[in-house]
């Protein structure tokens, strides 16, 4: 156990003696979460709208005014037909058009009801959710407002419509995506570099010589990484959480377990690369495009696999990254427990046996 | 029975092609045996069978008392071994180095500080025990390597090609702490290129194309050969 301490503080220097490795462990999880962060954060500012205003009374005057005074949108145009608005999408002028019926005021009155149509482009489907749920919650604020002194309750009705990309697949991906990735990186890609190393620099012939057992070498090498890797996964779920609420709707204890089965995955990945690669820069390329690749393209981070050709369907089936994924989302996002994720959890696992049997067996036959 | 290691017989082959070819000797305690070869002769595929990390194809061999194929772990506490690559880490300092080897054959940590005082003090090296080996000079880092692994006292220590890369001077002073520790007892298998080495050595073996073909003391053995010097000796084998 003493050697193992004295090999796990060796392991420690190693790691923070070398800036590289220092900043793809702790600045890569943070940079990468906080650019795909923010490119799926629900805040918007200034956002830039047009207006097609087909009564012009004083309601819409009033409406138009509330919207133009938040800090979310401003008025870039007023649009006078119909026919404009497709031209000022097409030119990327604006966001959103907000479209009032003829006679807004007068319908407010009569019927008590007045439509306003809000068009937004879902070309980036996450901003076009956000305007729309932005925009109603200014009409619904100006609703409340008049209801206030009338007791007969007048109301808006907001109708959306999403043109372009109506769906709004893949949004809430990024997080578990980045996870995903950032797990991987760490857990195998460094650790197939920090094994691949002493083999170059000949202290793994030094260390196999001493009377370390194989595998202690092994689980040595790969101990501070499973740590290092935890403490990046708990920073990854924080940064979701406080910096860009993204929901944790499952139990956090399940979210834990599963994350280290996919970081023990990762690193059998790590050794079995570092079985098959005698230097560190081949270890690395493997590690990139053996690993990261699939993972980016072909989990599902970004590309929904529902959409893929069904031979790329069924290669996405061996991606360890694909099963994780689809648990983080599940955990994460529906908030579910053990009874509906048991299948994917097991595939992990059973790949996980597989690939260190594979990695024990490897390293075996380089020994002889 | 004072032979600390004894070969028989013993082969390795990759395949059809056979590195190490029933090579048979074996050596003193205390002794510093040579073990010469050309690159490619099998010296490093021997040895490593010799330190437990390759398994024999067919023949016997014991080192420390210990057989290689059924006790190599047994064998591993009791020899130290510096490879042709640097077995130390250029990231660490002098002092963590030597509490790193120390502390994988398992020395107490007591045992480890009185060493690694004794050892910084032995290679004058006081002044940079607390920077990066990766900035020493290749000859300290040499010197440095072959103390570090005699660390744990081994009855035999494996050299292989210890001094490639240093300058003449660097290699006189690492042949020094050589006789220095075969007189304290530790058995020296050195492999080398370099053949005025081989005249330090008490035993010579030269193995040619995975045989050895010849084994004697370097006198008899230029006596035998009718050469001048080591090399003679060795161009005369090698030419066949």
């Amino acid at each position: 156990m003493k050697r193992f301490i004295g090999f796990i503080k060796k392991e420690f220097y190693h790691i923070f003696r070398d800036r590289r490795s220092l900043f793809i462990l702790f600045g890569m999880p943070i940079a990468q979460i906080l650019l795909f962060g923010f490119a799926i954060t629900n805040e918007i500012n200034n956002v830039d709208i047009a207006i097609l205003d087909h009564s012009k009374d004083t309601t819409t005057e009033e409406i138009i005014n509330k919207i133009a005074a938040s800090k979310y949108f401003s008025i870039k145009q007023m649009v006078t037909r119909e026919a404009d608005i497709a031209s000022v999408f097409q030119k990327g002028q604006v966001k959103a058009v907000l479209n009032f019926e003829k006679d807004f005021s007068k319908n407010l009155i009569k019927d008590h009801k007045a439509t306003i149509q809000i068009i937004t482009d879902a070309t980036d489907p996450n901003t076009a959710n956000t305007i729309t749920n932005y925009i109603s919650a200014i009409l619904q604020q100006y609703q409340k407002e008049l209801n206030k002194d009338i007791t007969i309750a007048y109301q808006i009705i907001p109708q959306t419509r999403m043109v372009y990309n109506p769906e709004l697949k893949s949004v809430y991906m990024f997080v578990p995506g980045v996870m995903t990735i950032i797990l991987m990186l760490v857990s195998a890609m460094m650790t197939s570099i920090s094994i691949t190393r002493e083999k170059e620099l000949g202290t793994m012939e030094i260390l196999l010589v001493s009377p370390l057992k194989p595998f202690q070498v092994i689980i040595g090498k790969v101990f501070p990484y499973i740590f290092l890797s935890i403490i990046n996964a708990v920073v990854i779920v924080m940064l979701s959480i406080f910096i860009f609420n993204m929901p944790v709707q499952g139990s956090l204890f399940l979210l834990g377990l599963e994350s280290v089965l996919f970081i023990i995955t990762s690193l059998a990945l790590g050794i079995l690369i570092s079985t098959i690669s005698a230097t560190q820069q081949t270890a690395m390329m493997i590690s990139l495009m053996g690993l990261m690749l699939p993972v980016i393209l072909l989990s599902g981070f970004i590309f929904p696999i529902s959409s893929m050709p069904m031979p790329l369907q069924i290669i996405s089936n061996i991606i360890p990254a694909k099963w994780f994924i689809i648990i983080l989302k599940a955990i994460m996002l529906k908030g579910v427990g053990l009874q509906f994720i048991w299948k994917e959890t097991l595939i992990l696992l059973g790949m996980t046996v597989f690939f260190i049997a594979l990695s024990v067996k490897k390293y075996k036959i380089r020994l002889e | 029975m004072n032979n600390v290691i004894q070969v028989e017989g013993l082969t390795k082959m990759f395949g059809d092609f056979t590195a190490v070819n029933a090579i048979t000797f074996e050596v003193e305690k205390g002794e510093i045996f040579g073990f010469l070869g050309a690159n490619g002769a099998g010296k490093t595929t021997a040895i490593k069978m010799l330190i437990g990390i390759s398994n024999p194809t067919s023949g016997k061999a014991t080192v420390a008392g210990f057989d290689v194929l059924t006790n190599p772990e047994d064998i591993k506490k009791n020899i130290g071994y510096m490879s042709q690559k640097f077995a130390l880490y250029d990231d660490l300092t002098v002092k963590e180095n030597i509490t790193f080897f120390g502390g994988i054959y398992g020395l107490s940590r007591k045992k480890i500080k009185e060493k690694s005082e004794a050892l910084i003090k032995e290679l004058g090296l006081e002044n940079v025990a607390s920077q990066l080996v990766g900035s020493l000079p290749l000859g300290w880092k040499q010197k440095l390597s072959f103390s570090v692994s005699l660390i744990h006292d081994p009855k035999i220590v494996f050299l292989d090609e210890p001094t490639g890369g240093v300058d003449p001077i660097t290699r006189r002073q690492f042949w020094e702490m050589i006789y220095k520790a075969a007189n304290q007892g530790t058995t020296v298998f050195v492999t080398t290129h370099y053949m005025d080495e081989a005249e330090y050595c008490d035993r010579v073996s030269i193995m040619v194309n995975g045989k050895i073909e010849a084994l004697d003391t370097p006198k008899k053995l230029k006596e035998q050969f009718q050469a001048e010097s080591m090399n003679d000796v060795f161009l005369k084998l090698a030419r066949g």
